[in-house]
Formats: C-alpha cells, sequence, structure tokens
C-alpha cells in the first residue's frame, strides 16, 4: 500500500517477513515493520514514513548520514534512519550497547560502523 | 448392645486408613495432573518467552532470537525497539511471525522456567511473590490471555 498505492517509495521492501528491517516506519511514533502489519491493524494511527520524517529533510539523523556517508548501496538506509530516529526519541544519548539492542536491521554491504556513529552524531556525540 | 471403647478405636482406624488412602489417591492423582500440565510448560511455546535470559527464543530448537533482539528493561523488548515492532495484534499468515491482541512481551525473570527441575517450577508458578500476585484463580485466567492461549 505504502509503495504501490500512496507512492510513498521510500519505504522499502526487503525480506517480507519482519526481519530485515528494511520497511521500518512509525506507528503511533513506535517502530513497526510493515511489512507484517496488517491493513486493518494500521486503521486510525498515525504512520510516518521516511518522507514525513521532517520537512525539509533537515534532520540531525539525515544530516549525520550525509556527514558519516553511511550509505553503500542505500536499500535499507530508510528503514535504518527510522528505526534510528524511534531509538534517539527512546534514548537521546545512546551507547553502542543501546544501539546494538535496538538498531537489529540487516544490512548487505555491511554499513553497521557507519550507522553508528552516524547515531552517536546526531545524538550530538560527533565521533 | 452399646458401642465398647474397641468398636470406637476401631471405627477411628478405618477412619484414619480411609483418610491414607484418600490423601496417597489425591497425592498421586495431583502428581499425574501436574505432569501433564508440565508437559505443555515445558513446551518451546511456552518456554521461549518464560526464558531465564536477557533475550527471548524461538522455534521448537528455542534457539535465541535471531538478530539480537532483547528482553530490556520490562520484558517488552529494547528501548526503541519493542516487540510490538514485529509482533502485532494477531498471528500474521503471510509473515509468519506470530502475534496476540495483547502486547508481545516476555514473562518476568520471576517466571524463567529453563533448567528448574518440575517440583520448582510448580512452587513458581503457585508463588504469588513470582507469578505476578496471582492466586491459583488468577493463573488460570492467565492461561486464556490472548498471549498464551
Amino acid at each position: 500500500v505504502l509503495r504501490d498505492d500512496l507512492g510513498l517509495t521510500g519505504t522499502k521492501f526487503g525480506c517480507g517477513i519482519a526481519a530485515c528491517g528494511a520497511c521500518t516506519v512509525h506507528v503511533n511514533g513506535e517502530p513497526v515493520r510493515s511489512c507484517s502489519l496488517p491493513l486493518s491493524e494500521a486503521a486510525g494511527k498515525t504512520i510516518t514514513t521516511i518522507e514525513g520524517l521532517t520537512a525539509d529533510r533537515n534532520n540531525s539523523l539525515q544530516k549525520a548520514w550525509i556527514a558519516e556517508q553511511v550509505p553503500q548501496c542505500g536499500y535499507c538506509q530508510s528503514g535504518m534512519i527510522m528505526a534510528a530516529s524511534a531509538l534517539l526519541k527512546q534514548i537521546p544519548k545512546p551507547r553502542d550497547a543501546d544501539i546494538d539492542a535496538a538498531i537489529t536491521n540487516i544490512c548487505r554491504c555491511g554499513t553497521y560502523p557507519r550507522v553508528r556513529r552516524a547515531i552517536h552524531r546526531a545524538a550530538g556525540g560527533g565521533k | 448392645m452399646k458401642p465398647s471403647l474397641l468398636t470406637f478405636a476401631g471405627f477411628a482406624l478405618v477412619l484414619v486408613a480411609a483418610g491414607a488412602v484418600m490423601a496417597a489417591d489425591t497425592r498421586e492423582t495431583s502428581l499425574q495432573a501436574f505432569a501433564v500440565m508440565d508437559s505443555v510448560l515445558t513446551s518451546p511455546r511456552c518456554q521461549n518467552c518464560h526464558t531465564s535470559t536477557a533475550f527471548p527464543r524461538q522455534g521448537d530448537d528455542r534457539h535465541p532470537h535471531r538478530f539480537n533482539v532483547v528482553r530490556g528493561d520490562n520484558g517488552h523488548g529494547a528501548k526503541g525497539f519493542p516487540c510490538s515492532s514485529c509482533h502485532g495484534r494477531a498471528n500474521n499468515p503471510s509473515s509468519g511471525v506470530p502475534g496476540a491482541d495483547e502486547d508481545w512481551h516476555l514473562a518476568p525473570l520471576s517466571m524463567g522456567w529453563e533448567g528448574l527441575r518440575p517440583s520448582l517450577r510448580c512452587i513458581h508458578l503457585k508463588d504469588p511473590r513470582r507469578n505476578g500476585g496471582r492466586s491459583g484463580a488468577a493463573v488460570i485466567d492467565h492461561l486464556q490471555t490472548p498471549l498464551v492461549r
């Protein structure tokens, strides 16, 4: 629905079994793997996709992602950013262990070290 | 004829013996009933969320939940990545992800059953200090909740 009906193609379809996280969106502010969310469960809830993260693409995470040159192929990155955004809402200054626990998204290019650095940077750590 | 003291004593003896037989029967019956119950409690479907670990388990081989999924502070997953990120309000036939019409979460560590012998599991199950303050009836009610049934 997000991609084909609403044209919001920022959200990617990856595994289809809620394992990879490429499809992560926010539902009422919580991260959800949208590939496994039936439409019936989305009814009446506020859904935020990567397109809605900020109006001007000037989010600290997006800036950090560019500064750290995180993406390689990029397919998983919108899900990564949505997951990171959900983490920062809960823990504004996450430790590495917090990032390991909350960011379970899969990146075939192995950008994990850069993802971690970018989250610290967005949190004001500036690593 | 008045009953003699010996008659009373004999009757009392019979009662005591009958009571012992009944007690033995009740104990044996209870043990057998718990063994049936325990076969369910020790199934992966129960134990994968009644873990004694900092993470849930998955599957009949009870492997640690994939992708470093953790218990978190309150059994609802990591901060910023709760169990409900993947587990919805019902089983999802297309993705195969299980869900329930209740917040998906782990049993508290006080109700971790891994590695316990059956008698200890029984004690823990009945102990309100461990089982969330539940009476026996409330434990049965728990079995009817969407997450468990």
